[in-house]
């Protein structure tokens, strides 16, 4: 079983990430639970989806406590709250960013790895430039990084779960997933 | 086909794929997306039924029951509140022998005000002469509807089907969506024995004297006591049909169990994780997942527990001033049996607390460290 945290803030598309990533691995005969923060959800205010996944029916129906891996999609959030709560010895810890990741301080039990999903976002006009949508870019570069699925299921779940212009959004997925890197460094 | 879909969305789903006719509901929380869904699904033409937007939940059900009185299959759901509201008219559904199915998403009932999970909402209801099953996964709540009907109509009773706020409702999970013909040859069209129908006039629901009023509730009662064999034999039909079984009871490695855990609804389901973990701690445990909770499953209870010597009870839920709700209903099933069990009584998770596997760790733990409840009710996880 792998158990993934997505921080993000109100409106940016976090738990719609999720749910691509859960359609995703579904495709591929995976079992998967997704679920938001529980609660009421605010513009701009810290949110947080979850994600199981397992090749077994999965009966854990308790919270998510001690995740594998965690994914940022704001980074602002690094100093705004720990998003290594709970976190697993050796996790990923995916942020949006267009840092390199040893500018970020984590302890060296994790591994981190940061993509530009922003710049990726803004380039397919997803979104605005004030507020852009990276969920489906965060998406393609979780995807390479943890080798979740095949780039291909992917596209399709964006394909069919993504109802606004899925087309630049796969693109962006497509570009995530070939500039994700796991040794971290920026081509 | 598999879907990934939140447990609102299977109540849809299975709503449709029973070709509900007659949808009424109030769309405002504490409603959920259930019939967001399905009036997009009325109005893109999916699903060929009727959606009534009512003004309140008393008035939801009052639609559900003047379509249902038709001849129409009728479905709804609430939450909460929400269901508090239609309590009157849930007598009525009962009482009338009106065939409803309706979602309930179990959300803690206020003040405080909450939309997370705990059962006193539909446990409040518990004596309204409803079916009442809970379940513990998106599949489940799918199947169950389509189930539900099935049962319902042929007793001519209505039926809830009842799911943790957040912990399925809002929680996606791969579900298999059955194919709509072979719904249609598991769930014919609806044929009452008798409706409202100006070819056919009828009165319902008059003035009923002394003389008779106790012969309808006798007949409600001994209707009622066919639902336990009913849902096994609909579980098996179902499960010959799309392979997947439900029963009253969901027990899991019960048989040769030192101690049984008694859950339901999604605590159910991470009861039987712990189980697992139990086990390969050399600790014989056991989950026995109720599902069907009214008519309460007396003699499956009993079969299963009469063995056992230690019963864990957990209860999301409180009666106050007595005990656990399910607590009360396994003592009351296991009274008079031969070699009773020592059963414990514990409360958790109410309000949406989460009910870890530590805190079933912890029930473990106290039942099996002492031969008889020494407190009425232990409470896990109440901050001193």
């Amino acid at each position: 079983m792998i158990e993934i945290r997505f921080h993000g803030r109100g409106g940016q598309g976090t738990v719609v990430a999720s749910k691509i990533l859960a359609d995703a691995l579904a495709k591929e005969g995976n079992y998967v639970q997704a679920y938001p923060e529980f609660g009421v959800e605010r513009r701009g205010a810290p949110v947080f989806a979850f994600i199981r996944i397992d090749s077994q029916p999965i009966y854990d129906k308790s919270r998510i406590y001690n995740p594998d891996h965690v994914v940022v999609v704001d980074p602002t959030l690094v100093e705004a709250i720990d998003v290594t709560d709970g976190l697993k010895e050796g996790g990923y810890i995916i942020i949006n960013s267009d840092k390199r990741p040893e500018e970020f301080k984590f302890p060296d039990k994790y591994r981190v790895i940061t993509i530009n999903a922003t710049e990726i976002a803004v380039k397919h006009k997803l979104g605005t430039l004030a507020a852009p949508i990276v969920n489906t870019a965060i998406v393609g570069a979780v995807v390479k990084i943890m080798n979740l699925t095949k780039l291909e299921s992917l596209v399709e779940a964006i394909r069919e779960g993504v109802p606004l212009r899925p087309e630049d959004n796969i693109k962006a997925a497509i570009e995530a997933y070939e500039k994700a890197r796991k040794d971290g460094r920026h081509e | 086909m598999k879907k990934v879909i939140m447990g609102n969305h299977a109540l849809s789903y299975g709503a449709m794929l029973s070709r509900a006719q007659v949808i009424a509901a109030y769309p405002i929380t504490p409603q959920t997306q259930v019939v967001e869904l399905l009036s997009e699904m009325c109005a893109d033409g999916t699903l060929n039924a009727k959606f009534i937007k009512v003004e309140s939940e008393h008035s939801a059900m009052a639609a559900c029951l003047g379509a249902s009185l038709a001849g129409a299959r009728t479905f709804t759901a609430t939450s909460a509140q929400g269901l508090a509201l239609m309590h009157e008219m849930l007598h009525w559904a009962s009482g009338g022998r009106m065939p409803v199915v309706m979602g309930n998403i179990n959300r803690a009932m206020a003040p405080g005000w909450s939309i997370w999970t705990d059962q006193n909402d539909s446990l409040s209801e518990r004596d309204t002469g409803w079916i009442q099953f809970y379940c513990s996964s998106n599949q489940e709540v799918l199947d169950t509807v389509i189930q539900a009907f099935k049962v319902s109509e042929k007793l001519m009773i209505p039926s809830m089907v009842i799911l943790d706020a957040f912990s399925l409702s809002h929680t996606y999970e791969v579900v298999e969506i059955p194919e709509q013909e072979k719904v249609d040859a598991f769930l014919p069209p609806f044929q009452p024995p008798y409706r409202l129908t100006p070819e056919d006039p009828h009165a319902f629901g008059g003035l009923t004297s002394p003389d008779h009023y106790m012969e309808f509730r006798y007949k409600l009662q001994k209707d009622i006591e066919k639902v336990p064999a009913l849902v096994e034999e609909t579980g098996r039909e179902y499960e010959k049909m799309f392979g997947r079984y439900l029963g009253q009871v969901d027990d899991y490695l019960c048989e040769d169990a030192e101690l049984v855990f008694v859950t339901s609804g999604t605590a159910g389901s991470t009861a039987r994780v712990v189980v697992d973990e139990l086990r390969n701690k050399g600790i014989k445990a056991g989950n026995l997942r109720i599902r069907l909770f009214r008519p309460f499953p007396f003699e499956k209870v009993r079969s299963i527990l009469s063995r056992i010597p230690k019963v864990a009870v957990l209860d999301r839920n409180v009666s106050y001033g007595h005990h656990g709700i399910f607590y009360q209903e396994v003592k009351s099933a296991m009274y008079g049996q031969p070699s009773p069990a020592a059963i414990f009584g514990f409360i958790a998770g109410l309000g949406g607390r989460d009910i870890t596997k530590d805190d079933y760790k912890e029930i473990a733990n106290y039942a099996l460290k002492k031969d008889k409840p020494e407190e009425e009710i232990v409470w896990i996880g109440v901050k001193k």
